[in-house]
C-alpha cells in the first residue's frame, strides 16, 4: 500500500471518503424533506400547525436580520458555558483521581447532581443569581461538565497497568505518572466526554433562554411559538441541529489534531 | 559503580513464600541470567529490585548503596514494550532519560540508528514490528541514566527466529556499553548465550539453586548455539532445572 505522506495528501484523502460515503444519508435527508413538502401540499396541512420545507427555508432567508443577533448570542454563550462546564469537569476529575479519599466521598454526589432535572433548578437560579447571565452559564456548565468528569476519571482509571509498572519501576514520581502517562492515555476518552458535553452546551443554553432572557434562539423561538410562527420555531431548530453539528466537528477537529499514534487512524500497510 | 548485591531476601505475600533467602551478585559491567520455571518469583525478585516492594527480610545493594525499597535505581525492560503509543520512537525512548534529567536527542537518534531503526525515529509504535518494539525497549534502557539493567523476558513473546536476532543484536549492541545486566528468562539456551552467568532458581519458595559460570569467550557468534560444548551446558542446566521435580 502507498503510503500518504503529506497533510495535503491524506486531507484529501479525507474529502473523498466523506464523499464516497456522505451521499447515502444527504439522499435520506432529501427524499424525507420531498415526502414531507408533498404530503403538506397533498394534504393541505394547515402552516399553523406545521408548515411545508419550503415555506420554511422562505423564511429562515427572508428574516434572517430579524434572528441572526439571537443566534450570535446563543452561539456566545453555548462557547462560553462550554469552555467553564468542561474545564470544570476537567478539574474535578484531575481532583478527585490525585485525591482516592476525595474521590470515594465526593463520586455519589457527582452523580446526584445529574438527577436533578436542569428545569427543576431553574426556579431556584433565577431567584439567587436574577435574569442575568450568570444563571445562564451555571445551568451550562452543569450540564457539560459531567460527561468529560465521568470521562476523564475512567480513562485516567483506565491506564494500561504495564505502561505503569515501567513508569514506577523507572522511578517516576506520582506527578510525572500523571503527566506523562495517566493524562496522555486518558485523552481519547476524554473527547468522547467533550464531544457529548459539546451538543449538550447547545441545549442548556436554548433551555436557560426560555427560562428568561431577553435574546437568543430560545427567546426567539418562544416568541415564535406564542404568535403560532410555527415556521420560525422550525428555523430555530435547524439552526440549532447547524449549531450542534459544527460544534461536534470542531471537537472531531481538535481530536484529530491531539490525538497522535493510534492504530486505526491511518491507513496500515 | 553498578555492583549488584542481593543478601538473604525473604519476601512472603500472605501465607505463600515467594522468596527464601535469595542471594547472589552481579558485578560490574557483567551479564547475568536468572533461569527458573514459570511463577518461581523471578518477578517478584525484580519488583524488589525495583523497589516496588520491600524484603520482609534481607538487604538489596546497589554500588555499595542500600537500595532496599527505592524506586528508580535501575533501568527496566519489561516484558511487554510498554512503548507509550502517543509517543513517536525517538521520544519512547527518551522517557526513562526524562524522568531524571532532560534528555539528549541526538544521543537517542544515534543509538536508534545503531539499534537498527534509524527509519522509525519519528514512527509511532504500532507502526513497528514485534521485535522492532523490544528493540526500542532495550534502547529505552540503555539511554536510561541507571548504570544497571534489568530485562524480564524481553523476548518471549517473539516467534523462535525474530528472538535468535534480537539476542545476537542485543549481544552486539551491549558490547558497546557493557553496561552490568541482570536477565531473566525461562529459556535454557538463551541464558547460556547471552551470560557470563546462569543462576538457577527453584519455585516455591524460590531460592538460587546453583550458579554456573559459563565460559565461552566474547564477542559470542551464533554458531555457538550448536557446538558440543553449548549442548553439553545446556543438559547439565536441563537436568540441575528437572532435578527438583
Amino acid at each position: 500500500m502507498e503510503v500518504e505522506g503529506t497533510a495535503s495528501g491524506s486531507t484529501l484523502m479525507i474529502m473523498k471518503k466523506i464523499v464516497e460515503q456522505g451521499w447515502r444519508p444527504v439522499l435520506v435527508v432529501i427524499l424525507l424533506l420531498i415526502l414531507w413538502e408533498a404530503s403538506s401540499r397533498l394534504f393541505a396541512i394547515p402552516a399553523w400547525l406545521l408548515p411545508s420545507p419550503l415555506t420554511i427555508m422562505e423564511e429562515g432567508l427572508s428574516s434572517w436580520s430579524n434572528y441572526a443577533h439571537h443566534l450570535v448570542s446563543t452561539t456566545k454563550l453555548s462557547i462560553v458555558g462550554f469552555v467553564i462546564g468542561t474545564s470544570i469537569g476537567l478539574l474535578i476529575a484531575v481532583l478527585l483521581h490525585l485525591m482516592p479519599h476525595v474521590r470515594q466521598a465526593f463520586y455519589p454526589l457527582l452523580i446526584l447532581s445529574q438527577n436533578i432535572p436542569i428545569i427543576v433548578l431553574a426556579p431556584l437560579l433565577i431567584i439567587w443569581f436574577g435574569f442575568g447571565v450568570l444563571p445562564k452559564l451555571f445551568i451550562i456548565t452543569l450540564v457539560c461538565f459531567f460527561p468529560v468528569a465521568v470521562a476523564a476519571l475512567d480513562g485516567f482509571r483506565q491506564t494500561n497497568a504495564e505502561m505503569k509498572h515501567y513508569m514506577y519501576m523507572a522511578g517516576a514520581s506520582k506527578r510525572q505518572v500523571f503527566s506523562k502517562l495517566e493524562l496522555p492515555h486518558a485523552l481519547p476518552t476524554v473527547f468522547s466526554g467533550l464531544k457529548i458535553s459539546a451538543t449538550y452546551s447547545v441545549m442548556g443554553a436554548v433551555i436557560s433562554e426560555w427560562l428568561g432572557a431577553n435574546k437568543g434562539i430560545g427567546v426567539y423561538m418562544t416568541l415564535a411559538q406564542s404568535s403560532f410562527r410555527t415556521d420560525r420555531v422550525f428555523v430555530a431548530i435547524f439552526f440549532i441541529m447547524l449549531l450542534c453539528l459544527l460544534f461536534f466537528s470542531f471537537i472531531i477537529a481538535l481530536e484529530r489534531f491531539c490525538i497522535k499514534g493510534q492504530p486505526g487512524q491511518e491507513a496500515k500497510s | 559503580m553498578s555492583e549488584l548485591k542481593v543478601s538473604e531476601v525473604s519476601k512472603s505475600f500472605g501465607e505463600k513464600k515467594v522468596l527464601q533467602s535469595v542471594s547472589f551478585s552481579v558485578k560490574e559491567g557483567e551479564f547475568v541470567s536468572l533461569l527458573g520455571p514459570s511463577g518461581s518469583g523471578k518477578s517478584t525478585l525484580f519488583h524488589l529490585i525495583g523497589g516496588l516492594y520491600t524484603p520482609d527480610e534481607g538487604e538489596l545493594y546497589l554500588g555499595g548503596e542500600n537500595i532496599n525499597g527505592k524506586r528508580g535505581k535501575i533501568s527496566y525492560t519489561p516484558q511487554s514494550p510498554s512503548l507509550f503509543p502517543w509517543r513517536t520512537v525517538l521520544d519512547n525512548v527518551v522517557l526513562g532519560e526524562e524522568l531524571h534529567a532532560k534528555p539528549n536527542k541526538e544521543r537517542a537518534s544515534a543509538m536508534l540508528e545503531r539499534a537498527g531503526l534509524a527509519d522509525y525515529v519519528n514512527a509511532y509504535p504500532h507502526q513497528l514490528s514485534g521485535g522492532m518494539r523490544q528493540r526500542a525497549a532495550f534502547v529505552r534502557s540503555l539511554l536510561s541514566p541507571q548504570p544497571f539493567i534489568c530485562l524480564d523476558e524481553p523476548f518471549s513473546a517473539l516467534d523462535e527466529f525474530t528472538r535468535l536476532d534480537m539476542q545476537k543484536w542485543l549481544l552486539s549492541i551491549w558490547e558497546e556499553n557493557r553496561k552490568s545486566v541482570l536477565f531473566v528468562t525461562h529459556n535454557i539456551e538463551e541464558a547460556i548465550y547471552l551470560s557470563e552467568r546462569v543462576l538457577v532458581l527453584s519455585s516455591n519458595p524460590a531460592t538460587v539453586k546453583r550458579e554456573f559460570t559459563i565460559p565461552f569467550e566474547r564477542p559470542r557468534r551464533e554458531e555457538l548455539v550448536l557446538t558440543e560444548e553449548f549442548l553439553d551446558w545446556k543438559k547439565q542446566i536441563y537436568h540441575e532445572l528437572r532435578s527438583e521435580a
